[in-house]
């Protein structure tokens, strides 16, 4: 689905009214991870269940006895969100409450490296729960470390200037993809109707769904806490994070065209990045250009694909899905 | 029903007849045909539960804590190296205050690597807040597992039920199998009070600050505590349901005896006829055989052992740098009692990686400790002089 621009005015933004998310969380001011759970719940809705592992969420929902989420919340061990999220959905199905959704919500550390394998083995069983992944690129909950989620170039306090990171940004999306869930899609907090779109989307589908979505985040980027949704609209519409879904790792739906940007617009908002030089923008540049090719020779192919002949793996003892 | 069967379908048929409602486990020998036989009950429909075939035991017991978390009744099974890759999790499970069983397969740790029995795979996860219950033979794995539950259910700690690799889990003994009637009158179905629950929200699991985590694991302690009357009362009404008695630890042959050896699991069922041997042979010699570790009953031990002129504790098991397990908390239990009740101690650690702890190195073990040829805090068994000088003399000091 194309993406009505006219949403980029907040006062004209289509969202369902229930809030889920209390004031009174501990989340940094500019924080695009309150901002994705609120819009998160918002689809959601009261008849959830969240995972959260060891992550900025840890502590922004709020200590013992507190909690700013009037939904039940499981916190668990750091590589443990996604079998932790199938365990739960596992006991509701012994107790026949199958219409309750079971939200898996991690960072970036969380989901690209400590625990991707016991991701890779939920989504491979494809179990019922919705993943979401808020993902600020970097270790922002122990104090700005690496992550395979930050991009090339970018400062953390263990890629400091002098050595920045020199790898790319682990590609997570195309990761999933590959083990051709029945959905996967790109989010960002800057397009929240999109998002909202999607969470609702994946409600409805049975089987693993991973959404992967982009959040700001002022004290770890070295950016301005007001512009947390500018830097994020800026990060699609620079091309450096495409917004797309895909379905049973077929069916390529890029879901809004960037105005590609120059990406110096969204790199000289964040101080992460102030060291670089022409010669690494240059780089980020030519970069962008060969994902963005890669993509649309994806969603060309994914047209003339059939959907894999095992798709209806979902439908086994459910008698529902998707697929068609 | 009467049925031969190994300790490890032992476990699953207990298992089957809790009604456990999400299994969530991976395979490691010796403990792998546990989950095959469960999985196939799962596949006939003999057991109406989720199976969630994991991708490595972190993730078994992690599915666990999230299926009991939402109320469910779990199980996991696992070994060794796949219990040390749980470690973080035991913790999580046991501070969680989640009634899950495990059945771990007693399997000694590599390097080097070794698939058969000792305890130090289950001994390194003591102090982790698990109930854990050492196995003698498949009748007495079916009974555990079930009062597991049970216990677990009562006073909301998880529990491992052991048994050792091989000489329980993969030997065939006969075993009455309880009808599920009588297991249904015994385990009713779980109601965790604090599962989650969306018309009760609540977060599970978030920061405590240091003016209240303490409390939280008083609690843990306290309910260790409460756990071994519980162990206790249980045990004796499993008895009066099936003609099973249990206690916490079992006594054989103590009348008169003046030398008692403790151990676990089955080396216990191999020491009996050994004591019974040297009775005829005029030793007076004793065996008491732990089978609730934790919560420890050092009480228990106290009236047992108190006033004896030796105790010999068998450890299949070490702690490297301070004797074996059982014998250092049989120790310090014993420390309690007035000076002159005190018996002499003497540990043996035998029968590591697997090795057979025989009849005759029991009788050799109990006559040397009492004609006073062993008198040495810890002697190793039956192990091989080191061949290498430089280790020898490191050896030898």
């Amino acid at each position: 689905m194309a993406i009505d621009i006219s949403s980029y005015d907040p006062r004209n933004l289509h969202l369902p009214d229930g809030e889920i998310l209390s004031s009174g969380h501990l989340a940094c001011p500019g924080c695009g991870a309150a901002l994705g759970m609120r819009l998160a719940l918002k689809a959601l809705g009261p008849n959830t269940m969240v995972v959260i592992p060891a992550c900025c969420w840890a502590v922004i929902n709020g200590p013992y006895p507190f909690e700013a989420l009037s939904v039940p919340v499981l916190q668990v061990a750091f590589e443990t969100a996604a079998i932790s999220a199938s365990g739960i959905r596992a006991a509701l199905d012994t107790q026949g409450k199958k219409d309750i959704n079971v939200v898996a919500w991690a960072g970036d550390g969380g989901t690209f490296d400590i625990g991707f394998q016991a991701l890779s083995g939920t989504v491979e069983r494809n179990d019922d729960i919705i993943y979401i992944c808020y993902d600020n690129e970097a270790y922002m909950n122990t104090g700005i470390q690496r992550s395979s989620a930050t991009p090339y170039g970018a400062w953390t306090t263990t890629t400091p200037v002098e050595t920045p990171k020199a790898e790319p940004k682990k590609n997570m999306v195309e990761i999933m993809v590959e083990h051709r869930i029945p959905y996967t899609a790109t989010a960002s907090i800057a397009f929240p109707e999109d998002f909202v779109r999607k969470v609702e989307k994946a409600k409805e589908i049975r089987g693993a769904k991973f959404i992967h979505l982009w959040i700001s985040c002022p004290a770890g980027h070295k950016s301005e806490e007001r512009s947390s949704v500018k830097i994020a609209r800026l990060a699609v519409e620079t091309g450096v994070f495409p917004l797309y879904e895909v379905e049973y790792g077929t069916r390529y739906t890029i879901n809004h065209e960037p105005a590609f940007t120059d990406v110096s617009a969204y790199l000289e908002l964040q101080g992460r990045f102030r060291h670089l030089k022409d010669e690494h923008i240059e780089t980020i540049r030519r970069n962008i250009r060969w994902e963005w090719e890669r993509l649309r020779a994806k969603e060309e192919m994914g047209r003339k694909l059939s959907l894999p002949p095992d798709v209806v793996r979902a439908a086994v003892g459910d008698g529902e899905t998707t697929a068609g | 029903m009467r049925m031969v069967v190994k300790g490890n379908g032992a476990v699953a048929h207990a298992v089957r007849l809790s009604r456990a409602q999400v299994v969530s486990a991976y395979p490691i020998t010796p403990q792998t045909s546990i989950i095959e036989e469960l999985a196939t009950m799962v596949a006939r429909g003999e057991l109406d539960a989720r199976f969630i075939k994991v991708e490595s035991e972190h993730s078994a017991l992690a599915g666990c804590i999230g299926a009991a978390s939402a109320g469910a009744r779990t199980f996991t099974a696992t070994s060794a190296q796949g219990l040390a890759l749980m470690h973080e999790l035991i913790h999580w499970a046991a501070g969680a205050r989640l009634p899950i069983v495990l059945a771990n397969v007693n399997r000694a740790m590599a390097p080097g690597w070794s698939i058969w029995t000792d305890q130090n795979d289950s001994l390194s996860q003591r102090d982790t807040g698990w109930m854990q219950i050492y196995c003698q033979s498949s009748q007495e794995v079916v009974d555990s597992v079930i009062q597991a539950f049970r216990v677990s259910e009562k006073v909301l700690l998880p529990t491992m039920v052991v048994l050792d690799a091989f000489f329980l889990s993969h030997t065939y003994e006969d075993a009455e199998i309880p009808e599920q009637a009588v297991v249904d009158s015994f385990l009713p179905a779980l109601d965790l009070p604090h599962k989650m629950d969306l018309e009760h929200p609540a977060a599970l699991g978030n920061l405590v600050f240091p003016d209240r985590y303490m409390e939280f694991r008083r609690k843990m302690d306290l309910a260790h505590d409460l756990a071994l009357d519980v162990w206790d009362e249980v045990g004796r009404e499993w008895g009066q349901l099936t003609g099973r008695p249990y206690g916490v630890v079992e006594e054989y042959r103590l009348d008169g005896a003046e030398l008692v050896l403790v151990t676990a699991a089955t080396a216990a069922s191999t020491a009996r006829p050994v004591v019974d041997r040297l009775r005829d042979a005029g030793v007076p010699v004793g065996l008491v055989r732990l089978r609730v570790f934790r919560p420890f009953p050092a009480a228990v031990l106290r009236s047992l052992l108190g006033g004896r002129r030796k105790v010999l504790v068998l450890d299949r098991n070490c702690s490297f740098g301070h004797h074996g397990v059982f014998h250092q908390e049989v120790k310090s239990a014993l420390y309690e009692l007035p000076h002159a009740e005190q018996p002499r101690v003497c540990g043996v650690i035998a029968g590591l990686g697997g090795r057979d702890i025989t009849p005759d190195d029991l009788g050799e073990m109990l006559t040397g400790v009492w004609e006073g040829r062993i008198q040495d805090p810890v002697t190793w068994w039956d192990v091989l002089p080191a061949r290498d000088p430089a280790t020898a003399a490191l050896a030898m000091g």
